[in-house]
């Protein structure tokens, strides 16, 4: 059993900086077999957990993004029709047997949920944006997450070779069962602070200096207080340094016009370009240094 | 924290997980009482995180616990204290309840709402229309003859309402309506139902028996979103003659609709769908004046809805939405903010619908500053202080 500590370090090392609750989180999911539900405002770094997750245990990971509508064939398994009609052609008048062989495995298609309980390595099963799907679907996950068996009208049931390890996201954007909240671990994923902002700059884009990605840093924060309609999220900050490190800027306080225009990596509405003009990003800039 | 570190005696390793499992219990009787849904099964797993070593340290265990018993933002928030408060004794900032004992209301503008409860009138039921209600409840005579009885008071305002009989009948016909409205919707909605494509896949696999000739046709049908209706009540004192039936109309409303959620708000803005939710009208009016707190004078609409805005709006409001503002106008905040937030509201969801039960009376025109903020981003701004005047809304809201 790896302690919290290794696994933040782990995590660093691919380049997920990580806060010490997140490391608890992920301990305790392979202690208790929990799925570990992340909850926070769109672009914190939910996904990335996963990815992050999945480097550190060195297995695959399997997405599943979820929409409204979507159902069990798209989720967990479908037949190959097409296959299994052209087998039905081509065995015409000699069709011996040609039941059992149309639904075999090989006519089968595996889905990520499907395909999550069958690798002979537990993999990390990502399930993004659960608050997207219907109800209906939740349901039918949380039967899953707990039995981790499917059951193929045609091939009988399906028991998990591995137990995957589970991340569920959401936006909060629909209000999620009780059942289904209370299944898994909770981590509510905020926005970073200064410090561990700094840090993931440092981490993922190269050519970035320890004195700018705290410049940075101090900066999308100083924004996030302003009273926007989109508020920054990580992904937008990685963006932002990623374009001054393009364009050169060594020192945000030398290239205030710069700084100015390329906050459009930040900004996504019109109503928050406008109310960042000039005079705002000059006084947010003040406070960097 | 006393714990089960490296104490190499079995006796009293023994011991000191008994005492620590009697206090786990206790804890969650706390969390519990607190709000939080804790069962068996996060028992024994807490049982198995201290078994794991996570006990050695306060920190480690709170970390551990919070991410095992929380399950959502607001509980997420909260855990710390409560954990510090019971393990470490430490002062909490945030409200603890030690039991499962309510707080008393401090809402004199809400208490005065219950005129379902004990009759009993707050401070400000001083408005000279409200009618306090003797009985509890009408006798169940005059439920029975409820039909002919309505619509002799249909039309009548509902601060003119005086006899409790009335009173008990309006809200009876106030609840009645918003399930009415529900059912009606749901048919229209189907009948309404078109674009069908095929769905060569399905049609597919439905076909292999016929050896892949497509005899049955499977279609692919518009998946069609209900209607979501969520009201934003003012219950300020200016309002108090009609908050009571319009509790009703909303208690109705979030029974019968499969999509709605409710606000409350005078000079600030509180969630009521869950205190909503509970069947019996009177029970759900009770928890409603749990909740609120510092009710004081005024009516900030605009502070309100930039808080619904902030905090709400994305989790209740999807493309078809309709916002049905229930509200006499009267704000004590700044105008231009109301404004700002009607518009940025008005973005966001299907329709916004303004009730203002003023706008009934004789005479009335919309003068006061909040209205004149908000009109220019409403599309429908009707009256209701009658039950007929609610009842026209239904085709309304069928349109949509």
């Amino acid at each position: 059993m790896r302690t919290r500590d290794d696994i933040a370090q782990s995590l660093a090392a691919f380049g997920y900086i990580a806060d010490g609750e997140l490391a608890t989180a992920i301990a305790l999911m392979q202690l208790l077999k929990r799925p570990l539900l992340l909850e926070g405002e769109a672009g914190v770094g939910k996904t990335e957990v996963a990815k992050a997750l999945a480097a550190v245990e060195g297995t695959e990971l399997i997405r599943l993004q979820c929409y409204e509508g979507l159902d069990q064939s798209a989720a967990l398994y479908e037949w190959n029709y097409q296959r299994q009609l052209l087998a039905i052609e081509a065995h015409r008048g000699h069709a011996e047997g040609i039941e059992d062989q149309i639904f075999s495995e090989k006519y089968l298609l595996e889905r990520p949920l499907l395909a999550a309980i069958r690798r002979a390595t537990p993999p990390v099963l990502l399930v993004d944006e659960i608050d997207r799907a219907d109800d209906e679907f939740e349901a039918f996950l949380l039967e899953l997450l707990s039995d981790f068996q499917v059951s193929i009208p045609e091939l009988g049931t399906i028991k998990a070779i591995s137990i995957p390890h589970v991340v569920l996201t959401s936006n909060g954007t629909r209000e999620l069962s009780d059942a289904l909240r209370r299944r898994c671990l909770y981590h509510y994923v905020d926005y970073p602070d200064v410090d561990r902002e700094a840090r993931i700059i440092l981490a993922r884009i190269d050519g970035a200096s320890a004195q700018l990605a705290l410049q940075i840093a101090r900066l999308v924060e100083g924004l996030r207080k302003e009273e926007l309609r989109k508020v920054p999220g990580v992904a937008e900050t990685l963006d932002w340094a990623a374009a001054l490190v393009g364009l050169d800027v060594r020192d945000l306080k030398d290239q205030p016009e710069v700084v100015h225009d390329t906050l459009i990596c930040l900004l996504k509405t019109h109503e928050d370009r406008s109310r960042v003009s000039r005079e705002v990003s000059a006084r947010l800039l003040g406070k960097v240094a | 924290m006393s714990c089960c570190g490296a104490t190499p005696d079995h006796e009293d390793l023994d011991a000191v997980a008994r005492l620590v499992a009697g206090r786990l219990g206790a804890f969650l009787r706390t969390l519990r009482d607190n709000g939080f849904a804790v069962g068996m099964p996060e028992g024994q797993d807490a049982a198995a995180v201290m078994a794991a070593g996570y006990a050695d340290r306060p920190g480690s265990l709170r970390s551990a616990f919070k991410h095992l018993f929380a399950a959502r933002k607001s509980e997420w928030d909260r855990f710390d204290g409560l954990f510090d408060a019971f393990w470490l004794g430490k002062r909490v900032r945030s409200r603890v309840l030690a039991s499962g004992s309510p707080q008393a209301a401090n809402s004199p503008s809400l208490k005065s709402l219950q005129d379902a409860g004990a009759g009993e009138r707050g401070p400000q039921g001083a408005m000279d229309q409200v009618p306090s209600e003797d009985a509890p409840r009408a006798t169940g005579e005059g439920v029975r003859e409820g039909a002919s009885r309505v619509e002799t008071i249909s039309d009548t305002d509902f601060r003119k309402l005086a006899d409790p009989d009335q009173v008990a009948l309006a809200h009876e016909a106030a609840a009645r309506l918003a399930k009415a409205m529900r059912t009606r919707l749901t048919r229209r909605d189907q009948l309404r139902r078109n674009g069908e494509r095929l769905d060569l896949r399905r049609t597919i696999h439905r076909n292999i028996s016929h050896g892949g000739v497509p005899i049955a046709l499977v279609h692919r049908r518009r998946k069609v979103k209900p209607l979501r209706l969520v009201v934003l009540l003012d219950a300020s004192g200016s309002m108090s003659a009609y908050t009571a039936v319009f509790l009703r109309f909303i208690h109705g409303v979030l029974d019968s609709f499969r999509e709605a959620e409710a606000f409350l708000f005078h000079t600030r803005l509180a969630y009521v769908s869950d205190a909503m939710k509970e069947r019996d009208a009177a029970r759900a009016l009770d928890r409603l004046s749990m909740m609120a707190q510092g009710a004081g004078g005024g009516t900030k609409i605009g502070e309100s809805l930039a808080t619904f805005n902030r905090w709400h709006a994305a989790r209740v409001i999807h493309s078809r939405t309709c916002v049905m503002i229930v509200s006499d106008g009267y704000d004590t905040g700044d105008p231009a903010l109301l404004g700002r937030e009607m518009a940025q509201l008005r973005r966001r969801c299907r329709r916004i619908v303004w009730l203002n039960p003023m706008l009934g009376w004789d005479g009335y025109a919309p003068e006061a500053r909040g209205i004149k903020a908000a009109l220019p981003h409403v599309d429908l701004y009707a009256p209701a202080h009658t039950l007929s005047s609610l009842a026209a809304l239904e085709p309304y809201l069928a349109r949509l």
